[in-house]
């Protein structure tokens, strides 16, 4: 645990340059993957495997449903007080 | 060379002397228990081995085929792990109920009839609430009784098939079963039960958070495993399984990404994950089946691994809650590193150990061309990286600045997540070894070019998702809350039930006291003393004054009568009399 007083090191992520390099990574690295599909002969077993980025757009619309649907259907419908149960 | 012996007896036997053994040997023994029991499974060959004849049945407690051996082997590395992770522990109830509850975990595997596999599913059952107990605090003690009350009604529904299906075909042997019948409906439910099939999953999303840091490890690798193994044993292929498992893949992924406990968190994505195997086998394909079982020995791996980060940060911290918890990686680096393999690995990320076998259930499900539940389990597999993938790791090792500065876990801690990262990574990197402990052979290669490449897709978008969501501040913010569940039906049906009992019992209660305690009973006891007096003066009153008794003559002879029957005096004339009265009005009544 941390002592009053001792000044603190300073990790890895507390450096705003380090947040940035790794967005910046991250983000290209999701340019080179769309990229990459145009290279890739692909041998699918459903028709819509063979639709430009399906992949990527179904984990990206999938994701943000499901947060949606979690967040405002589920979350009102049994959110309960911590000690609901007591 | 020492004769091998059941696999199961050599850590229920060993759990026995663990409590006797003191001081620096005590962990070496128990290191040894997994080993011994190791090398004792590696020279069993193939084939029935100890049969034992009981009453007119034949007992079996070594069916040595592939498809139990692969439970065998990932069972014994599963517990070496856990016991290492374990070591610190100065309790011996948890050491002993862990090794019980692995040995009977192999019991239940190795099991060839359907008795000695029920006494071994029960013991499961046992040695496991020592687990959930043993953390000693009023939330574990109400989890561990749920837990208790509801697998006893999966059990009774198990004892309840087996009983009539060892009555219908006179044969006690568990093979294949298929669902025909009232007696494999009860079998398929009490397998399912164990399985956590929805509204049968509370137990697990319950008790399982509860647990202690180290009974959470042996609790995510056994009873959730051992029903799968069941299912792939009597119901390969059985269509129903097919829906139930997309459903398990399904709706736990909602639940975890609004649930704040993150063990719990983990607990949902468990029954995410085994919906993957059920679905393997419900399609009942060898692939399906190979992928199935592959699914199993990995997730026991990546799944203890995420609980065993988890539990570490548990164990320096004492929290738990995503609210509480952020910004670990400062100073536990390793911990946090291990953590984000097992996240790649559940999430199926290439060169890690789940993209090699979900992938052959999602493949067989396309070979089947069943485009529903290939698209649900597309889903799920988007969202298990979501929840378990990121969430995990983000919000206990990273998010906002918790302040907490915890020391890196202890050594014995990180040895045994490292072993087990090792083995995700391995897995995922070579697969040929897993492949060929298989049941069926395998022809299936992961590693093709478009199957990666759309693997990565599909994660690193989803991963985009969560990102801009999070700067979005839509993502949904932690929160002391809990979510009520399929438990609420128990947790607060047992007080309606109570309520219902109370005020419908209670009364009738009440109601009968008045009747029979207040009114009837008296009432008796009236009719009896003065039931005879009654009677005597009906009959012999209009008598005396049909006969010419008039006024204080009539009343003389009455009082005379009644002080007679009170005192039981009365003369043999008038109890002769009666008698014949009385025996003529039952012969006129007869």
């Amino acid at each position: 645990m941390k002592k009053k007083g001792e000044p603190d090191k300073e990790y890895l992520f507390d450096k705003p340059r380090n947040v940035k390099i790794l967005f910046i990574s991250f983000y290209s690295s999701l340019f080179i993957l769309l990229g990459l599909e145009f290279f890739v002969h692909k041998h699918p077993y459903f028709p819509w495997e063979e639709w430009p980025e399906f992949y990527a757009v179904y984990g990206f619309v999938a994701c943000v449903v499901l947060v949606l649907v979690s967040k405002y259907i589920l979350r009102p419908l049994v959110k309960r007080r911590e000690d609901y149960y007591d | 060379m020492i004769n091998p012996v059941p696999p199961a007896a050599v850590f229920i036997i060993g759990a026995l002397f663990i409590p006797f053994i003191k001081g620096k040997f005590k962990s070496a023994c128990m290191l040894l228990i997994p080993v011994i029991g190791f090398l004792n499974l590696i020279s069993i060959p193939e084939g029935y081995h100890w049969v034992v004849g009981f009453l007119d049945y034949e007992l079996v407690f070594g069916r040595m085929d592939r498809l139990s051996l692969v439970f065998g082997y990932i069972f014994h590395i599963i517990s070496f792990i856990a016991i290492l992770y374990a070591l610190h522990v100065k309790d011996d109830v948890q050491h002993v109920a862990g090794l019980v509850y692995a040995g009977s975990a192999l019991g239940v595997i190795f099991a060839g009839d359907l008795f000695s596999f029920f006494v071994f599913w029960e013991m499961l059952t046992v040695a496991s609430i020592f687990l959930i107990w043993a953390r000693r605090t009023k939330a574990a003690q109400g989890a561990g009784f749920r837990y208790l009350l509801v697998h006893a009604v999966g059990g009774l529904c198990l004892l309840a098939g087996i009983v009539l299906h060892v009555n219908q075909t006179g044969s006690i042997e568990f093979g294949f079963l298929g669902l025909n019948g009232p007696a494999s409906y009860f079998i398929f439910f009490g397998f399912g039960l164990n399985c956590a099939w929805p509204f049968l999953h509370m137990w697990l999303s319950d008790a399982y958070p509860e647990a202690t840091i180290t009974g959470t490890i042996f609790l995510s690798a056994f009873t959730t495993k051992c029903a799968v193994y069941a299912l792939a044993r009597a119901f390969p292929g059985t269509e129903a399984l097919i829906w139930i498992g997309a459903a398990m893949a399904g709706f736990p992924i909602f639940y975890a990404v609004i649930e704040n406990d993150l063990r719990r968190v983990l607990a949902y994505s468990l029954i995410n994950q085994v919906g993957f195997m059920v679905v393997g086998i419900g399609i009942g394909t060898h692939m399906a089946i190979n992928g199935a079982v592959a699914h199993a020995f990995n997730d026991i791996l990546f799944k203890a691994l995420l609980f065993m980060s988890m539990g570490a940060v548990m164990y320096r911290t004492g929290k738990i809650n995503g609210t509480a918890l952020g910004g670990l990686y400062r100073t536990m680096p390793l911990t946090c590193i291990f953590c984000m393999v097992g996240a790649a690995s559940i999430s199926a990320f290439p060169l890690f150990s789940g993209f090699v076998s979900k992938s052959m259930v999602m493949d067989a499900a396309a070979h089947g061309h069943m485009k529903i539940v290939w698209f649900i389990l597309l889903f799920a597999s988007a969202g298990v990286f979501h929840h378990a993938g990121i969430k995990i790791p983000f919000f206990a090792f990273f998010s906002h600045d918790s302040g907490m500065r915890p020391k890196e876990a202890p050594i014995h801690m990180l040895l045994a997540m490292g072993i087990a990262a090792f083995l995700c990574i391995f897995i995922g990197s070579f697969p040929g070894p897993l492949y060929s402990i298989l049941p069926y052979p395998v022809e299936y290669a992961p590693y093709t070019i478009p199957h990666v490449v759309g693997q990565t897709q599909l994660l690193f978008f989803s991963a985009l998702a969560f990102t801009l969501l999070m700067l979005a501040g839509i993502y949904p913010a932690e929160q002391r809350c809990i979510n009520i569940d399929a438990d609420w039906f128990y947790r607060k049906g047992s007080r309606l039930f109570y309520f219902i009992m109370d005020k419908s019992m209670n009364s009738l209660n009440k109601l009968s006291d008045r009747i029979f305690v207040g009114g009837l009973a008296g009432f008796l006891c009236h009719i009896s003393k003065r039931g005879p007096e009654i009677l005597t003066l009906g009959v012999l009153a209009p008598l005396w004054v049909v006969t010419g008794a008039k006024g204080k003559e009539l009343e003389d002879r009455i009082k005379t009568a009644r002080a007679a029957l009170h005192t039981h005096t009365s003369p043999i004339g008038i109890s002769a009399a009666v008698a014949t009265v009385f025996l003529v009005v039952v012969f006129l009544l007869r």
